[in-house]
Parts: C-alpha cells; structure tokens; sequence
C-alpha cells in the first residue's frame, strides 16, 4: 500500500441507524469478520442500550441483530467484547458494569459489576481475557479477576488520578494497564512481582511532555510499542514504548514513555483515536471530521513523522465519539 | 435550589429598550439559518430567570443581573460556533455551573444541532474559573449531568417561561 497518496480516501458505505441518542462507543467483535464469519459490531449509547450489528451476507450491509435493553439505567458509554468474543462487557452512567453473553443470536446479563461510585466511563479485557479493568468519575480505576462461571472478583481498586478517569486500556502483550484523565495525565498501573499489588508505575503529565488538558482516549499499535493519545488540548500525541524493559520480569522496570510527535491542531477536542493492524492511525474530533495519519518513509534525525493521510470532513452531522477500525 | 441562590441583594440593572423583532419561533434544521448574536442574546435572556429569596416573586433575568452582555457573545456562522461568555453574580458564585450549565441547555434546544456552543466565565470573575470552563465544556460530564434528575428539575425551573 502506498501511503501519502492524493487518491486515498474515506467514504461511507452504511449508515446505521436504530439508537435514539447519541452513540458513545463501538466495538468489533474480534472472533468475527474472518475465516466466513460475518463480522459483529457493538454499539452503545446515551439511549441506555447496546446495539449489536452483523454482516449478512458475509459482504453484505449490517443488519441490527439484538437490542440489549433493560439492563443499564443510563447511558452506557463504552463496550469492550473479551478476547474470545464471547462476552461483551458494557461500561454505564447508571455506576454499574454489565457483563453479557450470547448463545445464539440473544444476549443475556450474567454479572453485574458494582463498586464505583457513580458513573463507569470505560470498560477494558486484558489480551488474554482473564483481568477487566473499569474507571469512572469517582477518579477509581478498578481491577477485576474473571473467574469460572461468570464470576468477577474485584482484585485491586487503583487510587491516584486527581480528577475523573476518562479510559482505561490494557496493553496489547503485557499485562500492564493504562488510564487516562480529567485531570490531564495519563497513568500507568502494573503488578509488583513480589507482593501482587497493583499500583501506578509512570504517570504521564505535562512535565514529560503530556497534554494540558483532558486526555479522552488512548490506543496501542498491534505490537505494543507505540501508543496515541488525543486530548481536549486539541492535540494528539504518539507516545514510544520500551516492551523488553517492561516485560523483564520480577523487577518491574518503568514503561519509558517519550512524547514522539505533537500533533495537528484540530478545530474542537479530539475524542478518540486508534491505531489499526498496520500502524495508520485514524481520529475524531469534535470539529465532525475523521482523520487518518500514516508514519513518515523518510525518518529523521530525532525520530519519526506523521503525515495527514486523508481527512473526512462531516464524516458524522456531529461530533465523532469513537472510531474503532476492524483488524479482521 | 434554584431560590438558594447567594446573592441576597443582587445589583439589577435597568432593562435595555429592545428594538422590535419578530418572535424567533422554531428553528427549522435544514434552513440555511444564520444566526447573529442579538438572536442569541434574545434566545438566552427572554426565558432564563433567577429567584431572589427575598422577593420570590419577582424572577429576575440574567440581563437584569448583567450576567450577560449582547456583546459578551460570538458567533461564527460559518463553522457554527457559539461562544458565551457570561459574569457570575459574585467572584465565589456557587451558581455559576448551574448558570453555565442552563445556558447550555437553553442553545442545544434552541439552536440547529450544528452548532458547537462554548461556554466560559468572564476572565477575572470567578475565583475558579478554569475550574468552571473545563466543567461547563466536557460534553460527557454535561450529558451526566443532565442525566440527574434534581440538576434537570433545576434548569427546567430556570429556563420555565415567566409568565409575569
């Protein structure tokens, strides 16, 4: 493929509709969308349901297959499946996380995760599905244990950012957690070898070079080792991991993170971004534009570029909330 | 609530003479409607009213509190922006989320859901007004907000139309 290309372009090739407010989240179910099966997307929203979509036929236009309602109270705001894609975990306003599994086409609440104090923002599922992470506006990050039969032991309640915790997101290999915040910073939360007690390892803040404003959203490259932010400072910013120095075990050693690239100013906050399988970048922002960014072929002396691969402009009527590619 | 509001003897300013215009009446989505500030400035005012404890029955208007000015406003047709910029009664106004936050309410039901609307206090009116912007400008915390059925009670009982 050959990127920075005047002929790349973004369209559209379904509308979905259904929901009756504004929609939060989305999520691919990763079981999907290869290997003949239609690929399944997960919706959330302000509406207080979780759509779910399917392709049919396998190349065919999505079609809404279940309507989760009746379980959540107020919106729910983020929807994460397991890695397995048999369970489908949705973050709400209502302070409760519901786990959902399907057999069939139905869905059916098998747990209810409580805890936090009031609104959950963001539901994550480690890569290898045994720990969910939850967060929300009482500034707690969460960490739970899935244990046999449906059940989810809250193993470590994270105390640290100073204001409402926007995200969390594991990291793709290593089983280290990422949070970000209200409170502008973005942390960094592992297990101690020893003593099995989580706590934050890193934090990310203006005086390493972080935002200085909201951080809405972080996302990892298929490997790990780099990962993007976008802010409500109008910016997002590539940040570089050290997987080795993470992964050497028993000590834990700190994720080095550096600020690679600042980024594009943007007319209105950005709200999410997202990397896909080979490393492109795609953001939203609050100026109802999606933009794809591609890394530089030509690195410089002090580290790598980005170019703007293609901007979408009124890709939605409204501001863009989440993009989220399909790695099938 | 709404008649708790700290400021007992709020300083009321002489209503300006409005000119004559027509009543906006419902704003139709796909109409190429331009809207100015003065517009603006009528949407907002003709409806938000504040209770003085001391004299209930009197409601008074945020342009009677000179909470905001036609010039404290900006608009940008072209990208479909609002700017508000309104002064809380006091430095320490525990109501100025609350007046922010009505504000807000009043443009998204008034406004074509093109427009972005930014709120913000007047520089130097508030003892913590960076506070109060990020507050009144974090959609997700607006949409939580507004999710809370007293907060919803308070700014409906705000943006109820006077009927005196």
């Amino acid at each position: 493929m050959n990127f920075v290309d005047d002929s790349v372009e973004l369209r559209e090739v379904q509308k979905l509709e259904g929901h009756t407010d504004r929609v939060w989240g989305l999520a691919w179910n990763p079981a999907t969308g290869s290997a003949g099966i239609p690929a399944v997307l997960a919706s959330c929203s302000g509406d207080k349901t979780v759509r779910i979509w399917q392709q049919n036929p396998s190349n065919g236009p999505f079609q809404c297959t279940a309507v989760l309602e009746e379980t959540h109270t107020r919106t729910v705001r983020s929807c994460a499946w397991s890695p397995s894609g048999k369970l489908l975990a949705t973050a709400s306003f209502d302070a409760t996380t519901a786990i959902w599994e399907h057999s069939g086409g139905d869905f059916e609440c098998v747990s209810t995760l409580e805890g936090h104090e009031n609104e959950v923002k963001s539901v994550s599922w480690n890569a290898s599905g045994s720990l969910l992470a939850t967060c929300g506006r009482d500034k707690s990050v969460w960490i739970w244990e899935v244990l046999p039969g449906n059940e989810f032991e809250c193993v470590s309640v994270l105390q640290g950012h100073a204001q409402d915790v926007k995200m969390v997101q594991w990291h793709p290999t290593v089983d280290v957690l990422f949070s970000c915040s209200y409170d502008n910073t973005v942390k960094v939360w592992a297990e101690d070898g020893d003593s099995d007690d989580w706590h934050c390892v890193q934090t990310l803040g203006e005086s390493n070079n972080g935002h200085s404003s909201t951080v809405w959203a972080l996302s990892f490259n298929a490997t790990g080792d780099k990962m993007v932010t976008s802010s409500d400072d109008l910016t997002i910013k590539i940040w570089g991991a050290d997987i080795i120095r993470m992964q050497s075990g028993g000590i834990f050693a700190p994720l080095p993170a550096i600020m690679i690239e600042q980024f594009f100013q943007y007319i209105g906050q950005v709200f999410t971004s997202e990397y896909d399988r080979e490393g492109v970048i795609a953001s939203g922002a609050a100026d109802d534009a999606v933009r794809l960014f591609v890394e530089s072929e030509e690195s410089k002396i002090d580290g790598p570029t980005y170019n703007l691969l293609t901007r979408k402009e009124k890709a939605h009527d409204m501001d863009i909330n989440s993009v989220q590619w399909n790695s099938a | 609530m709404v008649s708790g509001l700290i400021n007992a003897n709020p300083v009321v300013y002489e209503k300006k003479e409005r000119r004559n215009r027509t009543e906006p009446g419902d704003v139709d989505e796909y109409a190429v409607d331009l809207i100015d500030q003065l517009e603006i400035f009528d949407i907002l005012l003709s409806t938000i009213r504040f209770i003085d404890i001391k004299d209930p029955e009197h409601p008074y208007s945020l342009e009677e509190l000179k909470v905001i000015t036609e010039d404290a406003i900006e608009v940008d047709n072209q990208r479909s922006h609002v700017r508000v910029t309104f002064t809380p009664t006091v430095e320490h106004c525990s109501m100025a989320t609350v007046i922010g936050l009505c504000l807000r309410v009043k443009l998204m039901r008034s406004l074509p859901s093109r427009y972005k609307v930014d709120i913000r206090v007047a520089p130097g009116t508030h003892a913590t007004e960076a506070a109060v912007n990020k507050q009144l400008n974090d959609k997700e915390r607006v949409a939580a907000a507004l999710e809370n059925p007293n907060l919803v009670d308070m700014v409906d009982e705000c943006l109820a139309p006077s009927y005196a």
